[in-house]
């Protein structure tokens, strides 16, 4: 465990230093999120200070790494469904991909996750049964098969994924970086246990008392964080289950905005390079916007801990 | 009547869907095929999103695969790791829904690339979780629309299997699934024979053997028993229509 994880009084920083401190050129980084909790916010700020070589390693590359090929910081993508979901196709990396200007790793959702499980738990690789698909196996020589000893059956293998920055977007966190996070859980806790660095960003930062009431809902323990960043609404145009909606619309146009470089170009100077944090980006979205992604409470039964 | 190729498939679809299955939903016509089935003959169905929601009931339309409708009000929510060892590699899904841009005689599906891997003229979406749902899931049904182009004789690149070169070759790798049970397009349904070898089952009304071979890759065989199926009813469109997609997102 290194030192500045230690550190407590040291983490809770903005984003933009967050980034400045722990994204270097060259990095694997993961953005975590299926769908849920997406960290747009510090894709955007890793877009802003111009990183550039990163391999972007996500199940879902999703709007953000979309948006992060266009802006020319990525050298290569690691993913398993690369799709505007709901939507349809993911125009920039496709077309990049198609056009023999961007490198690409795939696999299954399952493999994918399968590679974080294997990083977040410290083994060697993981196995798992055959799917009798075997063209993917014969296009990635990260697959691999193995004869199990028990049985003497093929299973197949991959190795672990560890990121040199994982980026976690949650509904709570401590200042010290112990995260609560609830809706779907995708990959995030193993995502943030393979990686090397941590960052989380947080819709709320709250008494550590907050996190202690409830902590089945603790995810991610401050011990493997960097970094603790503020950022309200860092996740749109995906969304934070409880606190505002997916901005489906804005998915759609997307579709269309991606279909033309200038419009995307158009896109990030005004919505990434034309803002200085997520804050003001929140801000111009408008009232219109915040109205339509406006969610009503739903609350869970409190649950009793007893006191012991 | 009057009713829309998506609708007639989203209808035939839900037929095929049992009560008290457990089914690894998609968005769009799956998942619309579905709450059709929970509404009317299967109100024990048990829909798992990918996403990692088990037991969803989903109050409005869910628009990705991780809606947070699907969240609020579900019986359990876990990760993805655990949707796709707990649920479906150790057996738990009954029934899986596919697509993609290909499919061939065998069942066997293409979501991945058209043209050469490593230089793809069109390159698509890839596997997602449709790899270990056509290998595991007990059950596994596709929904698209019959055009030749989508029914080659075989498929540029395998993303996923229904009974690779012949039934005998799916049952030596010992996949836990059985693979594709049947193919709802807009002409009709095809369901494997002995073989593995997908077969014309079925005929929508009004419509013909000759227009299935026509939209075919391959010489497609006419089941000796061949069936036609019941037009969709009053109201099974008006659960559709005005309960489940109101505004036509996907019909």
């Amino acid at each position: 465990m290194s030192d500045d994880k230690r550190k407590s009084s040291h983490k809770l920083i903005s984003l933009s230093e967050a980034i400045s401190r722990y994204v270097r050129d060259g990095d694997t980084i993961y953005l975590a999120g299926f769908t849920h909790l997406i960290p747009f916010a510090a894709g955007h700020e890793i877009i802003r200070q111009r990183r550039r070589d990163l391999v972007l390693a996500r199940a879902t590359p999703d709007l953000i790494y979309d948006q992060m090929v266009a802006a020319g910081c990525a050298r290569k993508v690691i993913f398993s469904y690369m799709g505007n979901p709901g939507v349809g196709s993911l125009r920039i990396v496709r077309s990049e991909i198609e056009a023999g200007r961007l490198e690409w790793e795939e696999y299954s959702h399952f493999s994918m996750i399968t590679r974080l499980q294997a990083g977040a738990a410290g083994l060697p690789f993981l196995p798992m049964n055959l799917t009798g698909a075997d063209d993917l196996e014969r296009a990635n020589p990260n697959y691999r098969r193995v004869t199990d000893p028990y049985t003497g059956r093929e299973v197949v293998v991959v190795p672990p994924l560890h990121p040199d920055v994982a980026v976690i977007h949650v509904q709570r966190a401590d200042a010290q970086g112990n995260a609560h996070i609830w809706g779907i859980i995708g990959e995030q806790k193993e995502v943030a246990f393979a990686a090397r660095r941590v960052i989380i960003t947080a819709e709320e930062i709250v008494d550590e008392a907050v996190i202690r009431s409830d902590p089945n809902r603790t995810l991610i323990p401050a011990f493997i964080v960097d970094a603790v960043c503020r950022v309200p609404y860092a996740a749109h145009p995906s969304y934070t289950q409880g606190y505002y909606d997916r901005d489906n619309d804005f998915y759609l146009q997307w579709d269309k905005i991606s279909e033309d470089p200038a419009r995307v170009q158009a896109y990030l100077d005004e919505w990434v390079f034309g803002v200085q944090d997520r804050d003001e980006y929140w801000h111009k979205l408008g009232p219109e916007v915040h109205a339509r992604l406006a969610v009503r409470p739903r609350l869970a039964a409190p649950v009793n801990y007893g006191d012991y | 009547m009057d009713y829309t190729a998506s609708e007639l498939m989203t209808i035939n679809a839900a037929r095929l869907l049992r009560d008290g299955d457990s089914v690894f939903v998609g968005v769009g016509l799956p998942n619309l095929a579905c709450n059709l089935a929970m509404r009317t003959h299967a109100p024990n169905l048990l829909m798992i999103y990918e996403a990692g929601v088990i037991g969803a009931r989903p109050s409005r339309l869910p628009l990705s695969i991780g809606d947070p409708t699907l969240v609020s009000g579900a019986a359990g929510v876990c990760s993805m790791y655990d949707i796709f060892t707990l649920y479906l590699q150790r057996g738990n899904v009954d029934v899986g829904f596919l697509g993609g841009a290909q499919i061939d005689r065998f069942g066997n599906i293409n979501a991945t690339v058209i043209g050469e891997y490593s230089h793809p003229k069109v390159r698509l979406p890839g596997s997602g979780g449709s790899m270990e749902i056509a290998a595991w899931a007990d059950r596994c049904y596709i929904m698209t629309p019959h055009q030749r182009r989508r029914f080659p004789e075989k498929v540029d690149f395998r993303t996923s299997a229904g009974f690779l070169d012949g039934r005998g070759q799916r049952e030596a790798l010992g996949l836990r699934g059985r693979g594709p049970q049947a193919v709802v397009t807009d002409i009709g349904v095809l369901e494997p024979d002995e073989s593995g070898e997908l077969i014309l089952a079925a005929l929508h009304p009004g419509r013909s053997v000759e227009e299935a071979r026509a939209n075919t890759g391959w010489h497609l065989r006419v089941s000796p028993s061949l069936r036609y199926t019941d037009p969709p009813s009053d109201e099974e469109l008006r659960i559709l229509r005005q309960e489940l997609d109101p505004q036509g997102i996907y019909l």
